[in-house]
């Protein structure tokens, strides 16, 4: 036909289109935030609020050392931040496979794992705009860093990392979800135990022993010592070590399972 | 004689215990339509979306331009098209931009896909509504975008599941005469309906669906004239005219229907039907009979459909 001359699909090894599909991908769940207010709330207000909150409700009765409250808030809702920034990708999916649209990728040349990785990135740049409101906002209100680029290099590549791990995470819910709302609500429900659980509002040291010891030990809280150990110029000891092998270990293991899940859920 | 583009060998398929495929054999030649017609739950749907590679058969062989479709999924995927029952499109992107992200998925360069879209957005009417969100278009709007999207690659062979459902008759005319240019253009067409008159009117061959079954296969015109060609259909002002007409048609195979009031006879086409007319019609006009109305029946192919669907009924409530 001579109608598509000069629109023949370019040929390029598949390993190729899993980066380039997953790109238009993640531009595509960028373009969504135009349209969805919910989303948008819940990368720039909702952490703001969060912040704002905190910090002027328990700011003056928690005890945090001889670092300030708002410093200590402020290094454990970035990683709080991630969290919710990454059930975006679990109500992306889920709205994707609701829709007619998953038909439509189905039924194109592309790399189909691409969809997961588009809804996964894209929640990568937008804790990456968090990570600024919040660092922003947390200055005005009495975060004072004690860290070098190296140091702020590393705590935003632990907190990415976070991000991916729980997108991951969250995809499979996504995939799993009957409905929308209860991938929704299933995002609440397992972020707000690890988030309390840790030391990112207060220190664990009021907890019963028994709560402590998992609150201590928990893979959020890890990276939380690791992110205010990095910011605050305090001793780390292993924590980076070991947020990074929770956190590489979560993805590694969550992102085939995801796509297995995913293929299984769309082709039967 | 074009080489058949697609062809489908003993498919079979089941969700649970529903049996959604039972044993399904198709060709299609190049350049025709095929029409899937049957009521909803045949397992026309299905039937698609095993040969547009969405599904995988639990037993059966696919093939599409020579492609194994269910080992070679990729590669009929970039020589086939498909527009669902529902709109397959991002509701939260442009009109525009879902055209274009479908070009780039499609593997085409940054501009390539930009200016299909642009052509796209013309050819099918929505250039007013090419940057607003999907989500306020209305339902016409949504089909024609849908169907824009699959014709991105000007893809060989289409699959359109239900392609008019929900539309109005402006609509519905507007799909039948797009989809006429395309095949006249040298598309090969598969579509599913539940309107007769709809396959009817397009398809080159009707394959009849029932139960995940093919109940009948063939031409538009050979399954009209299987199921009978014309009648001669007369109705009567009371029952007394309705008994005497029915003694004086014993010879012409007449058929009764006293709750209607009306005798139906089978007669010839053309010339010879004339004749036979003329006589049944001059012989009851000779005997003073009361006649209200009368009129040639030609089947149709509600008559084709009701026929085979209850002779499919009561043969499987016969086992």
């Amino acid at each position: 036909m001579n109608m598509i001359t000069g629109r023949q699909p370019l040929q390029r090894p598949r390993l190729y289109w899993f980066f380039a599909d997953s790109f238009q991908l993640l531009i595509r769940s960028l373009l969504h935030i135009r349209q969805d207010l919910d989303q948008l709330m819940t990368v720039t207000l909702q952490p703001i609020i969060f912040l704002l909150l905190f910090r002027y409700t328990f700011g003056g009765s928690i005890e945090t050392g001889n670092i300030g409250y708002p410093s200590f808030l402020v290094t454990g809702l970035l990683v709080m931040d991630m969290a919710f920034t990454a059930t975006t990708t679990g109500i992306g999916i889920a709205t994707d496979l609701q829709q007619g649209i998953i038909d439509r990728f189905r039924s194109l040349p592309m790399v189909k794992s691409a969809v997961l990785v588009g809804h996964i990135t894209a929640d990568l740049l937008r804790s990456l705009l968090t990570i600024i409101i919040t660092v922003a906002v947390g200055l005005m209100v009495g975060f004072h860093p004690h860290a070098g680029f190296i140091q702020w290099l590393a705590v935003i590549g632990l907190l990415l990392l976070t991000t991916l791990a729980l997108s991951t995470a969250s995809a499979i819910t996504g995939i799993v979800g009957k409905s929308i709302e209860f991938v929704q609500q299933i995002g609440f429900l397992w972020i707000l135990p690890l988030m309390f659980l840790s030391g990112i509002l207060a220190p664990t040291t009021g907890m019963p022993q028994w709560l402590r010891w998992f609150a201590d030990n928990q893979p959020i809280s890890q990276v939380v010592i690791a992110v205010r150990a990095l910011l605050l110029d305090q001793p780390a000891g292993d924590h980076i070590w070991l947020s990074l092998i929770w956190l590489i270990g979560i993805t590694v293991i969550a992102f085939p399972l995801a796509s297995w899940l995913f293929r299984r859920k769309t082709i039967q | 004689m074009a080489d058949d583009v697609i062809i489908a060998r003993g498919l079979f398929k089941s969700f649970g215990k529903t049996v959604a495929v039972d044993g399904i054999d198709l060709t299609v030649p190049g350049g025709s339509i095929l029409a899937l017609l049957g009521p909803n739950g045949a397992g026309k749907t299905t039937v698609v979306r095993i040969l547009a590679t969405l599904l995988k058969p639990d037993r059966g062989e696919v093939t599409v331009s020579g492609f194994n479709a269910l080992r070679e999924p990729i590669e009929v995927q970039a020589i086939i098209g498909l527009a669902g029952q529902t709109a397959t499109v991002d509701g939260s992107l442009t009109g525009l931009e879902n055209l274009q992200l479908i070009g780039r998925l499609y593997h085409l360069r940054g501009n390539d896909a930009k200016t299909r879209a642009f052509e796209l957005i013309e050819q099918f009417d929505l250039k007013d509504a090419a940057q607003r969100a999907v989500k306020t278009y209305s339902g016409g709007m949504r089909r024609r975008l849908d169907l824009a999207a699959s014709l991105i690659m000007l893809p060989p062979i289409l699959f359109l599941d239900e392609p008019t459902t929900g539309l109005d008759p402006v609509g519905r005319n507007g799909m039948w005469d797009i989809i006429r240019s395309l095949v006249s253009n040298g598309t090969t067409v598969l579509l599913t309906t539940q309107y007769l008159e709809e396959a009817d009117q397009l398809a080159d061959h009707i394959i009849i669906m029932d139960h995940g079954r093919v109940i009948a296969n063939d031409t538009p015109n050979m399954l009209k004239s299987k199921i009978g060609g014309e009648q001669l259909e007369i109705n009567f002002a009371d029952n007394e005219s309705l008994i005497m007409a029915q003694n004086l048609l014993t010879a012409n195979n007449a058929q009764i229907s006293p709750t209607k009031l009306q005798i139906s006879v089978p007669v010839e086409t053309g010339a010879a039907g004339m004749r036979q007319v003329a006589n049944i019609l001059s012989s009851l006009s000779a005997a003073n009979l009361k006649v209200a109305d009368y009129n040639i029946h030609r089947a149709t192919l509600d008559d084709v459909f009701l026929q085979l669907t209850q002779h499919a009924t009561s043969s499987s409530l016969k086992m």
